[in-house]
């Protein structure tokens, strides 16, 4: 028995080895990317209007096309808007995305509804209303620290970042519908257009496993093998609970 | 036993070691959300003056006599006295192993001075069950620090913040009154705490804490005490730093140090309590800010 367990240990002790050894040869030849689709099966939740009344600044701002609640968005095609994939157990460096996306507080909602960070990425919340917000991300204590400020009218923007993978509510107190996300996963990530497609970009050659997230909680996971310079692709389906 | 394989071989003890580790595995998460956890945090000290406060018996008595009722053993809040709180009139005991503290000098998502905890002891937390603790001496004060300082692991790996520094207090006059007024209106502080300073912004009724409990915003003109202290200093403090865990957020990028003490000076106008702020206000006839 004892024999048995050195073979199999030994065997992926090896295995372990040749895959990463094999990884890092092809990663130099260049990178490849991952694309694909996210799709609810059934019919688009009836999301409900909003009433801003609280704020007549806010009633006003959305005259033209009232607000509604984001947490399906669904194209015609059935496209699901504002699902996150990102590689599980990235082993990548943790500061891969380098931009600095901005999250906007316009016409009372939260513009992105959801942005997807890398861990400590920096970004930037900024407000184009001419209302006070107060920006107030919810993490969990033990994760991540939060923190609660204020942005009135003109107010300069505010840069952040979060140090460690977590899905992140944010509120506003002053408007109480206000509600976003910030979902900090290691590595890179896509997030889902109106059309429900992404892309992540400058992935190195290998095989994954992704992971898609859609508010509040749900996930799926898929494989998929990137070559260099290739485009794999990897569709998703999800259920609305 | 002993086996062989070329040049690999795993004797006796180490697959006696690796049993263990995949034992003990969900042993350390258990760890992780009991007191094996909190323990390890017993060599925890607190600096206040030239005290120095220590997880000793002197705290773990004073803790389990005074604070426990409320806070709970392990720190979290959930004493057994706390289900009888009724928030918004009632708070909740704060759960000290997140480490979120109302009463800083530190900027918002930072932790709290030692000083910070050690004089919120003394002071209570007014309109709440947090009494003044007020006859604890100064050293019984600075152990108790460390002992809520014991249960957050937040305090083992993070430093406090760096507090704000707070400009000398200014000769208080009609013009900072009415700039204080202006720095008000900017802000928008009505839109929880109305024109009036009375809690009846737009704002107020659907206000909640991290928790996702009711909680009121202040009223000024009750004349009671804000959380934070009554001291111009303090009510600086609470709006340039922010009541964290609850909607409370700081202004520190939107209001300048010197603006800042226009605005206390507004807000005294607003109190109760008797000022030079509110004498000088009198002569003044200040309408309310526009709530727009």
């Amino acid at each position: 028995m004892g024999k048995k367990l050195v073979v199999v240990l030994s065997a992926i002790v090896l295995v372990c080895c040749g895959t990463l050894i094999l990884n890092q040869k092809v990663s130099a030849a260049g990178e490849g990317k991952i694309t694909g689709t996210v799709k609810l099966d059934g019919p688009a939740p009836h999301m409900r209007g909003i009433d801003m009344s609280k704020d007549p600044y806010c009633v006003k701002a959305n005259a033209g096309s009232p607000a509604h609640l984001q947490t399906w968005e669904v194209s015609s095609g059935g496209g699901v808007e504002n699902a996150v994939i990102s590689i599980q157990g990235w082993t990548g460096p943790a500061d891969v995305e380098k931009s600095v996306p901005i999250y906007d507080q316009k016409n009372c909602m939260y513009v992105p509804h959801v942005l997807a960070l890398d861990t400590t990425q920096m970004f930037k919340v900024v407000t184009s209303d001419q209302t006070a917000h107060n920006i107030h991300p919810l993490p969990n204590p033990m994760i991540n620290v939060g923190w609660n400020q204020s942005q009135p009218p003109g107010a300069p923007p505010i840069e952040k970042s979060w140090k460690n993978a977590e899905v992140i509510p944010v509120q506003c107190n002053i408007h109480p519908w206000m509600h976003g996300w910030f979902v900090v996963v290691k590595g890179p990530s896509g997030t889902t257009d109106a059309n429900g497609k992404y892309t992540i970009e400058n992935v190195p050659p290998g095989s994954y496993t992704l992971q898609v997230w859609h508010e509040p909680d749900q996930t799926e996971t898929a494989k998929v093998t990137v070559t260099a310079g290739g485009t794999a692709t990897a569709d998703f389906t999800l259920k609305a609970k | 036993m002993r086996t062989h394989l070329g040049t690999w071989s795993l004797p006796k003890w180490a697959l006696a070691l690796i049993v263990v580790a995949v034992m003990a595995l969900p042993l350390a998460s258990w760890a992780q959300l009991t007191n094996v956890d909190i323990a390890s945090r017993d060599n925890m000290e607190s600096h206040v003056g030239n005290l120095t406060g220590r997880v000793n018996s002197d705290s773990k008595y004073n803790y389990r006599r005074y604070c426990v009722g409320c806070h709970g053993d392990l720190g979290d809040g959930n004493g057994e006295v706390a289900q009888w709180l009724d928030p918004p009139m009632w708070p909740k005991p704060r759960d000290f192993q997140l480490g979120v503290f109302k009463c800083r000098s530190t900027p918002t998502g930072t932790l709290p001075t030692d000083e910070d905890l050690f004089d919120t002891i003394a002071r209570g937390l007014d309109r709440s069950a947090m009494p003044q603790w007020s006859t604890f001496t100064k050293q019984e004060r600075v152990d108790l620090v460390a002992y809520v300082k014991h249960f957050s692991p937040r305090f083992a790996s993070e430093k406090p913040g760096t507090p704000i520094v707070i400009p000398p207090e200014p000769e208080v006059t009609a013009e900072r009154i009415k700039a204080g007024r202006d720095v008000f209106a900017r802000v928008q502080c009505w839109k929880c705490h109305g024109v009036q300073g009375m809690a009846n912004g737009p704002s107020a009724s659907t206000l909640t804490d991290d928790q996702g409990r009711p909680i009121a915003p202040f009223n000024f003109t009750e004349g009671t005490r804000p959380k934070c202290g009554d001291t111009d200093r303090d009510i600086y403090k609470i709006f340039m730093t922010g009541l964290d865990g609850t909607p409370m957020p700081s202004f520190a990028d939107n209001i300048k140090p010197d603006e800042a003490w226009d605005l206390v000076f507004y807000l005294r106008t607003f109190m109760a309590q008797p000022s030079k702020a509110k004498q000088i206000a009198k002569g003044l006839q200040l309408p309310p800010v526009s709530a727009q």
